[in-house]
């Protein structure tokens, strides 16, 4: 009886920060902002979730498998974040119009993609400024 | 009370979530928002995957989260090379 309560309240609390993350993906005004609420959020709520399953059957089978997918889930998510987050830099993915610095700007060179220490203002080093929309399903 | 109706409540919630990550699916506006929304998309099927196993009492559904979880981690690194050597 305990035990099921207790499943209950970590699915739900799971399930609600899922729901936070969709919210914050519908909501946030840009791509990096868009990203820092969905792959925190989620991955804690999806965690979260799994653990309510581990409690509820309580077979040491099941909580082997269910924090194989925790662990994996925590080193998978912030390096997929990071690569789109990188590619969609590349891209030209316009920023919110009330952000106030972007570190990067001028670091990158745009011919092999590397990030150099000495900031240049030749168009070697420039990434091109995206437009809202800019997409070809659009 | 029954508390089975605590597990289709956050059935419910996640599906919600799944609806609202869609919407932003399908409005876009450029390709990286669109990757970003399938993997919370993935995300949330994790999650709906393990409430349905317990609602309905069914761990080997937990081996289909397994694969779910590895299959995105591949997906999002090709969307990102690709979205990378496209400019």
């Amino acid at each position: 009886m305990l035990r099921e309560w207790l499943v209950a309240v970590v699915m739900i609390l799971g399930a609600g920060f899922m729901l936070i993350a969709s919210i914050g993906l519908l909501r946030m005004p840009d791509l990096f902002l868009r990203m820092s609420a969905t792959s925190k959020a989620a991955t804690l709520g999806a965690g979260l979730v799994m653990l309510a399953a581990a409690i509820y059957f309580g077979d040491s089978g099941i909580t082997l498998r269910v924090l194989a997918i925790i662990v994996f889930l925590l080193l998978t998510v912030p390096v997929a974040a990071h690569m789109i987050g990188r590619a969609a830099y590349f891209d030209g993915v316009p920023l919110w119009k009330g952000t106030l610095v972007d570190d990067l700007r001028g670091h990158y060179r745009t011919s092999d993609h590397q990030l150099v220490r000495d900031a240049e203002t030749s168009p070697d080093f420039t990434i091109p400024e995206g437009v809202e929309g800019d997409d070809f399903l659009n | 009370m029954n508390i089975e109706i605590l597990y289709a409540i956050a059935l419910g919630m996640i599906s919600l979530g799944l609806v609202l990550a869609f919407i932003r699916l399908v409005r876009g506006p450029s390709l990286p928002d669109r990757v970003v929304a399938i993997d919370l998309v993935v995300a949330l099927a994790i999650g709906i995957i393990a409430s349905y196993a317990i609602l309905f009492d069914q761990p080997v559904f937990l081996d289909v989260a397994i694969i779910i979880a590895l299959i995105s981690f591949l997906g999002t690194i090709a969307f990102a090379y690709y979205i990378e050597r496209r400019v």
